[in-house]
């Protein structure tokens, strides 16, 4: 029996897919587990597979174009079964999150309860045999215009669609623009909102300019960010510390052996962790109507790769040795820059730590990631002077800025936490405590 | 400033060059005694002598090949083909031997030679005599081409190719030696390599040499009776292509039709708009259009033959395309 394909949920904060390329084609047979098409998710490129044996029938997505989670993109059914009635159908309802996705690495076997393609028979309705637009168009609405005209429009700040084409096809061209430009009242299109075209565009910059469209990656930045820091009432703590002896203990390590080396980061997040430990009141998330204090402590690592940036999770860290955490952490960062990481290595995390100093940045604020409470911004380790004994002497220090929601974190709560951090880092032992 | 024919103009610059350099020399079939099938080389042989104005037998191939020769051997010569027709014969000179000779030498041998000859249709000469080579001879580095429209031109354009040391394909048209202009006496040279603006205008650029830009002015007459300023540019000289003239027009107008004789597809108006999208993209408000003879054998057939050149109503109904009106 035929069954729907639909835009699965793909990670759990996904609203839409980006359909990258089909795997298999109109006419290929597939079978149950097999990859049909990759999918890009605001986090990364996941698979979408094959619920069930049969033949992929029919592809109702393009590469490259987007739709939101639950949309029908293809149909498999048997090699010569009649479609219409499911061509005409209201899509399936899209499976649980995460369901029926298998990423790059290793993933637990999909339970046989989460197989929902399956249990979406197609009613038969026999008045819906005309196809219906199946998803909206991704496209924005597309304005012909002449080189010049584009080029005059964007010297004078006017947007191309409230100017009416009088060319081939309603091509825009110059007399179009110069007339829009000395009459606006004849700007507004009737199919637009009447108002200044230059509302729409802000003026061009003297030196030109490029607009890119957002990647799916970089729109969830930005939504997310957005989320972050004006809803979230974000307050900063910053503290510099030495690490003179961390220096020293790490470079003892590497010295000894290469399979001990460690980075800094690896050093952070450890101390992090156990400070979360420590302190409950910062390992927690503000839930509108409660505060959720988690029991386990997952340390997120923002990690840049192109385009964007992402934040793989090591959980347990406060139990983990610094060898787990470095490799862990290694292998994550290199699956997050070849954007192969699965939801469950970027979620969860209850606290997270970005850290510019290998860009020679000294200190900065960072975003927090909501629902988390809290971030620790790290800079650089350099060289500073300092004042010991009443004697300025070199030190190897770095600041760090802890980005704490208000609404969870209180001043001196946070001062606390940040304390015991960098108790852990000027005196590595103290880890072992 | 005398008025002369296109004819009369080559033959001063022929007589000129002769006159000056005892290196030049003429030779192709009935130059000398029948004084040229054109009568371009009238009086030449009288002045010059046999050894200066060599008649050959009907063998392209062969006296063609006698021309780079001499070349070689630190002559000058110009080589007279009856028309461009009759040099597919000598294709094989002109391409492999003269076009690239100072290169293969590595710079040692020089190849100071003009093939000249009528080129495109004249009238009902049919398929095998109505032909425009010039985009086949610009595709081929190692070789100038030249398309002299006036007399002027013709005389000027004709002294700078036998003075330059490269081969020049120079390409007049048997529909343009009787016509008439003015053309300055003496030491008038042309660089091969510059367009001219034969009429100046805002609203539209036409691009169009030899025989086309008589053409081009005739549609820029009918189109200005609507108001409309059209721009002929005449690049003179295919190869090396005037491109930056052809921009700068282009800049003025932001519209462009291309005209001209030959066929279409692989054209000179194709490496025309070639050139215009890449550096003048911005400056477009319409696609470039081309007026070309159609793509098909010239038709021995009086209306068919009209059908198939370009003429002034052709090119108005581009020009009145890419102006968006009409």
């Amino acid at each position: 029996m035929a069954t729907k394909i639909v835009m699965e949920a793909l990670s759990p904060t996904m609203e839409e897919g980006r359909l990258v390329s089909w795997k298999k084609h109109e006419g290929d047979a597939v079978k149950t587990g097999e990859t049909l098409a990759e999918v890009e998710t605001d986090k990364a490129v996941m698979e979408l597979v094959a619920r069930e044996d049969g033949v992929l029938r029919k592809v109702l997505l393009a590469e490259g174009a987007t739709v939101p989670v639950g949309a029908l993109v293809a149909i498999v059914g048997g090699a010569d079964e009649d479609l219409a009635g499911l061509l005409g159908g209201p899509a399936a309802t899209a499976p649980p999150q995460g369901s029926g996705v298998r990423g790059q690495g290793a993933r637990p076997a999909i339970p046989a309860a989460a197989r929902p393609a399956e249990a979406a028979p197609a009613p038969a309705r026999p008045e819906s045999a005309t196809p219906q637009p199946l998803t909206p168009d991704p496209q924005p609405l597309r304005v012909r215009s002449s080189p010049l005209a584009r080029r005059l429009a964007a010297e004078r700040g006017l947007d191309l669609r409230l100017v009416p084409g009088t060319g081939p096809a309603g091509r825009v061209i110059k007399r179009d623009v110069e007339a829009a430009g000395t009459a606006p009242a004849r700007a507004a299109a009737p199919a637009l909102p009447t108002r200044a075209p230059t509302a729409l565009v802000p003026q061009a910059p003297a030196g030109g300019f490029r607009d890119v469209p957002l990647t799916t990656m970089r729109k969830t930045i930005a939504r997310r960010l957005g989320e972050s820091l004006g809803p979230v009432p974000h307050f900063f703590l910053t503290s510099e510390i030495e690490m003179e002896r961390a220096w020293e203990a790490r470079a003892h390590l590497a010295g000894r052996d290469e399979a001990y080396r460690v980075s800094f980061n690896d050093l952070i997040v450890k101390a992090v962790a156990l400070a979360l430990r420590q302190h409950p009141a910062v390992n927690a998330s503000f839930l509108e109507d409660r505060i959720r204090y988690y029991g386990d402590v997952h340390v997120g690592v923002a990690v840049a790769v192109e385009d964007g940036l992402i934040t793989p999770v090591i959980r347990h860290a406060d139990r983990k040795g610094l060898l787990e955490i470095a490799a862990e952490a290694k292998g994550l960062a290199e699956r997050a820059r070849a954007r192969k990481l699965v939801p469950d290595e970027y979620t969860g995390a209850t606290f997270s730590v970005s850290n510019l100093g290998m860009y020679d940045i000294d200190d900065f604020t960072a975003v927090i990631n909501p629902p988390e409470a809290g971030i620790l911004a790290v800079g650089r380790i350099a060289q500073r002077p300092v004042i010991v004994d009443g004697a300025v002497v070199p030190r190897r220090t770095m600041r760090v800025t802890m980005s704490c929601d208000h609404r969870v974190v209180d001043g001196a709560t946070g001062a606390k936490f940040l304390q015991t951090v960098k108790l852990m880092l000027e005196n590595p032992l103290a880890m072992l405590l | 400033m005398a008025v002369l024919t296109y004819r009369d103009a080559l033959n001063q610059a022929l007589r000129e060059e002769m006159a000056r350099d005892r290196n030049v020399f003429l030779m192709g079939e009935e130059v000398g005694v029948y004084q040229g099938a054109y009568k371009v080389s009238r009086g030449l042989l009288e002045e010059f002598g046999p050894m200066r104005v060599v008649d050959t037998p009907i063998t392209e191939l062969g006296f063609a090949g006698v021309g780079v020769g001499a070349a070689m051997a630190g002559l000058r010569p110009v080589i007279e083909f009856m028309t461009w027709n009759f040099a597919l014969l000598a294709l094989d000179q002109i391409v492999n031997s003269a076009a690239k000779m100072l290169y293969m030498s590595g710079g040692q041998v020089p190849m100071p030679i003009v093939f000249r000859g009528p080129g495109g249709a004249a009238l009902m000469l049919a398929a095998q005599h109505s032909q425009s080579f010039e985009a086949w001879y610009a595709h081929v580095p190692g070789l100038k081409v030249v398309t002299p429209a006036t007399p002027a031109d013709a005389k000027g354009l004709l002294k700078s190719a036998i003075r330059d040391d490269n081969p020049v394909v120079f390409i007049e048209g048997e529909m343009l030696y009787n016509t008439k202009g003015e053309v300055p006496e003496g030491e008038h040279l042309i660089p091969l390599g510059v367009a001219d603006i034969k009429r100046p205008g805002r609203d539209v650029t036409i691009v169009a040499h030899a025989k086309m830009v008589a053409v081009a002015l005739k549609a820029a007459e009918e189109l200005a009776a609507d108001g409309i300023e059209a721009e002929v540019v005449d690049p003179r000289t295919i190869r090396p292509l005037d491109l930056p003239a052809i921009l700068a027009s282009v800049r003025k107008t932001n519209r462009c039709v291309i005209v001209e004789e030959g066929w279409p597809f692989a054209g000179i108006g194709a490496a025309v708009v070639d050139g215009i999208q890449r550096e003048a993209f911005d400056d477009l408000d319409a696609p470039v259009l081309r007026v070309t003879g159609a793509d098909v054998p010239m038709p021995y057939n009086r209306q068919l033959e009209k059908l198939a050149k370009p003429d002034p109503a052709k090119v108005v109904a581009a020009v009145k395309r890419v102006l968006y009106v009409g």
